[in-house]
């Protein structure tokens, strides 16, 4: 694996299935009575968050502490960062500081990689969120909980549903789904499916109910109700008829499909509370499985040698 | 470079049953006794071993696995290693005697590490080690208690063992090293 | 003033002449005093000093950026001897005052003619026409007018620029983006905006303008210049009005001639212009449009930030890249080189059309006796890596950093004064 984690796009199908093959032993972990690894005791993980993501940020840090890891919560708002201090002088500290990683969540597409590739920071870079770009993690998670309910990916069909246009959780999945071998079709009005859609290695769907007669999975995106104040939908109700998974649409699933959403849900708008809340909805568990794969990731990122100060010869038997 | 056969496959099960037997003679028995390979290769004689002790006792002697890769004090040293699967047996390991079974002894780390790693699985009442192979020149303080062959070497030479489990064959063989 | 004797030079790339430059005019090489300087120039083209429709010299307001004086000095090493100073400064070139500023500015610093760009509305902010006449009227005696950063878009304010400039033979150069359709955006909308998840620019925005702007001028009969085209489109729509006898003139940037939406891949904020770059079949549109002169000349569209504006994330940095000193290099790779422009024709795009479009009398003359002694001598066969610290500029936002790029300018010649001699200023 690289030495940063920007994006699903660039592991190839082993990087993945060593993330969810590690993740798949570090998940037994939970049922340990002590949960800790003393793996990265010593090294510094710093979660640095331009926006709020609760959820995201505690499972970087469960993650990062469950390996022993020292880690620093840098929260943009009320810190310098909201003084105006630049993206540039952020990473400098946190390069004095020492830190060995840097998860970031931005709000603008592309500053994980422009911290990786700016100089700046000499860390691993792990995107945890990059404007409407990409959520490798999360990615990750809904991957290995796939696996985890289905096998093998491999031919598995994998409906996305919903504001493709703005989700980073949407291109993360559609690079790694494919990568590992699933079908994925992206379903969403046209108004927010991407231009130029058609390039990626995926089927796309204007109609909801044609897709879900044979998925294996089905994937509920958020929708914001802002969005249709740009027109990209007229109404709420109107986008939840088309497109909301409903308890109708959910009695038509195959018997062995699983429901996936990654949050926070707007009931009653993507996804009808009975349908979140039912024993094919996964949404619970995506998130403890969150805290494994975010493990593995950290794990196969920091524990790695930098190849300059590789020490060859010693004894290790 | 030159390659020595120092053990066959009847050797190895020679040296297997020995320690089998060893471990049911020092223990008075098979009651408690919990043997863990230490992947990968440990693994494999972990089971051998406890099949022994089984057939001999007619009693079930559990085997299982423990990954010690976690552990490791070399991790910053070598890119990131997969992981290997633990598999501790339902009764646990608090309050048994854990015999831990590896395929070399060499530095003494691999088995630091998983002293460490059973810590966290459980407290057992004690803990005994069972090595294949004990080449020498130890970096810890750390001793074998049941050994099937000791092997003295130079630290230029390889052993390598491989096991059918793996690689299709029985045996031990020494290598000198390059250059 | 020093006369200078420059001799063999490939006249507009072709053939081998002598060029006399004495007391601010080219005269006859035979009547060249015994004291003239010569100036060996075999292997050099001499063209007429090129001239730029589109530069933003940041002064008023921005010196941190780039002022008159060192863009005037970026110019000159680029081969220019007449910039248009665009009229985004702060404050905004929408009186005389502020014109006549920077036109004295221009003329203190002395390295090129500063003609100042006039803004259409008041404080480019789209609301009422800024006064246009009495910037026509001054010294600056501005002819170009634009709200250039921003677009004219409403329409019935644009017919009216377009209709009152004609009282002083004006034009109104349009920043062609549809406000609504861009708001936001990154970058060129497409495969790769798609890709990275970034707010797309479609080429309709600017198309959209473009063919109002063009339905208006045809209709009004003024003078329309389109800045900066990017998009195929946009190609096809002024090709079109031009085959309708409309006074429609356009310009292309020299990264637009070169650069596709592909880099942004880096998220590098050095590769972030407004209009954004587009793709390889744009670039490939944009090379032929200016090869059979639907586009009628190369503006640089020149844009100096500061480092802190580009050293960050993308969404926070600013639109804008270098052009004075890479333009000529730029051109001659995409058309020359290629072999889609001879020098002649270069000479066309970049000095006669643009002196023409912006009413600037004494410059992109033919180089004969009697014209004004502006002259660029330009070594074809140098190649040189892009070192952003070597720039003129205040600013370093090159997006051609460590590129090989063919061509040195060599000499230019002000008014028969060298601002340029042996590659370095004067």
């Amino acid at each position: 694996m690289k030495s940063h984690l920007l994006s699903t796009g660039d592991l190839t199908k082993g990087d993945a299935l060593r993330v969810l093959d590690t993740a798949a032993e570090l998940r037994s972990l939970a049922d340990r009575p002590i949960k800790k690894l003393p793996t990265l005791r010593g090294r510094t993980v710093v979660n640095l968050f331009f926006e709020d993501s609760t959820r995201t940020r505690i499972s970087f840090e469960a993650a990062a502490k469950r390996l022993s890891a020292d880690v620093i919560n840098f929260s943009a708002k009320g810190s310098s960062v909201s003084k105006g201090e630049s993206l540039k002088d952020t990473a400098l500290t946190l390069e004095a500081m020492g830190a060995d990683a840097v998860v970031i969540r931005h709000g603008s597409s592309g500053a994980p990689h422009r911290l990786a590739s700016s100089g700046w920071v000499r860390s691993s870079v792990i995107n945890a969120g990059d404007g409407t770009h990409e959520h490798p993690t999360q990615a990750l998670l809904d991957a290995f909980t796939m696996r985890r309910h289905l096998g093998d990916l491999d031919g598995r069909r994998v409906a996305i549903v919903g504001d493709v246009l703005h989700s980073r959780v949407a291109r993360s999945n559609a690079l790694l789904l494919s990568t590992l071998g699933a079908e994925v079709t992206l379903v969403a009005p046209p108004t927010l499916l991407p231009v130029g859609v058609s390039s990626w290695p995926v089927a796309t769907s204007y109609d909801l109910d044609a897709a879900l007669e044979k998925t294996d999975v089905v994937m509920m995106l958020r929708v914001q109700r802002e969005r249709m104040n740009a027109a990209f939908f007229p109404s709420a109700r109107e986008y939840s008829r088309r497109y909301g998974l409903d308890d109708r649409r959910f009695a038509r699933l195959p018997d062995h499909a699983i429901v996936m959403h990654p949050g926070p849900m707007n009931r009653g708008m993507e996804i009808a509370a009975n349908v979140a809340d039912s024993h094919r909805s996964v949404i619970v568990e995506q998130v403890t499985n969150g805290v494994a794969v975010r493990m593995a990731v950290l794990y196969l990122l920091l524990s790695g040698a930098d190849t300059t100060e590789h020490a060859a010869g010693e004894p290790t038997a | 470079m030159s390659t020595r056969v120092v053990l066959d496959r009847s050797d190895i099960a020679r040296a297997l049953t020995r320690i089998a037997h060893e471990i049911l003679e020092r223990n008075k028995g098979p009651g408690d006794v919990l043997v863990l390979g230490i992947p990968t290769r440990g693994v494999p004689l972990a089971t051998r071993v406890a099949a022994t002790m089984t057939s001999v006792e007619g009693v079930e002697v559990p085997a299982g696995a423990l990954d010690i890769t976690m552990y490791r004090d070399d991790l910053r040293l070598q890119p990131a290693r997969a992981l290997a699967r633990t598999e501790i047996p339902p009764r646990g390991v608090d309050d048994a005697v854990v015999v831990l079974v590896d395929d070399v002894l060499f530095s003494g780390r691999t088995i630091r590490a998983a002293l460490d790693a059973l810590n966290d699985v459980g407290r057992p009442r004690a803990v005994q080690l069972a090595v294949l192979v004990d080449r020498g020149h130890r970096q810890l303080p750390i001793r074998a208690d049941f050994v099937g062959k000791n092997l003295p070497t130079s630290l230029t030479e390889t052993v390598q063992v491989r096991l059918q489990e793996y690689d299709g064959v029985d045996s031990v063989a020494i290598s000198a090293g390059r250059g | 003033m020093t006369t200078y004797l420059v001799t063999g030079a490939s006249l507009l790339g072709s053939g081998s002449g002598d060029l006399l430059l004495a007391d601010g005019h080219l005269g006859d090489p035979a009547d060249a005093p015994p004291d003239a300087v010569r100036i060996d120039a075999s292997g050099l083209v001499a063209l007429p000093g090129l001239v730029d429709l589109h530069t933003h010299l940041r002064e008023p307001g921005r010196e941190d950026a780039e002022t008159v004086e060192s863009g005037s000095r970026a110019a000159a090493r680029g081969g220019f001897t007449a910039v248009h100073a665009m009229a985004n400064t702060e404050p905004v070139a929408d009186t005389a005052g502020v014109v006549e500023q920077v036109w004295h500015l221009g003329q203190t610093a002395g390295y090129c003619d500063v003609r100042p760009v006039g803004a259409v509305t008041a404080g480019l902010t789209g609301q009422r026409l800024a006064e246009l006449g009495a910037m026509a009227d001054s010294a600056a005696r501005v002819r170009v007018f634009s709200d250039d950063g921003v677009c004219v878009s409403d329409a019935v304010l644009m017919r009216r620029a377009l209709e009152y400039v004609k009282a002083f033979d004006g034009v109104v150069a349009q920043h062609a983006q549809e406000p609504r359709l861009t708001e936001d955006a990154q970058m060129n909308e497409g495969t790769m905006s798609g890709v990275l998840g970034m707010q797309g620019w479609p080429a309709v925005a600017e198309e959209a303008i473009i063919a109002r702007d063009c339905l208006l001028a045809g209709h009004v009969g003024s003078r329309l210049h389109i800045c900066h085209v990017s998009t195929a489109g946009s190609v096809e729509l002024i090709r079109w009005a031009k085959s309708k006898g409309w006074n429609v003139t356009a310009e292309v940037t020299p990264h637009h001639l070169l650069l596709t939406d592909e880099l942004v891949a880096s998220y590098d904020p050095i590769y972030k212009v407004n209009p954004p770059l587009r793709t390889a079949d744009d670039v490939e549109a944009l090379r032929a449009g200016l090869a059979d002169g639907t586009i009628d000349c190369v503006a640089t569209d020149h844009a100096p930030h500061p480092t802190e504006d580009k050293e960050c994330e993308w969404a926070a940095a600013a639109m804008g890249m270098l052009g004075l000193e890479t333009a000529l290099s730029v051109v001659q790779a995409a058309m020359v080189d290629t072999g889609r422009l001879t020098w002649a024709e270069v000479a066309d795009r970049m000095s006669v059309r643009p002196a023409r479009i912006g009413r600037v009398s004494d410059q992109g003359q033919a180089l004969e006796t009697g014209s004004p002694a502006n002259v660029v001598l330009v070594d074809p066969a140098a190649t040189r890596a892009v070192e952003p610290a070597d720039s003129a500029s205040l600013s370093r936002n090159t997006p051609f950093r460590g590129m090989e790029l063919p061509g040195a300018v060599v000499a230019t010649f002000l008014h028969g004064r060298a601002t340029v001699l042996d590659g370095k200023l004067q």
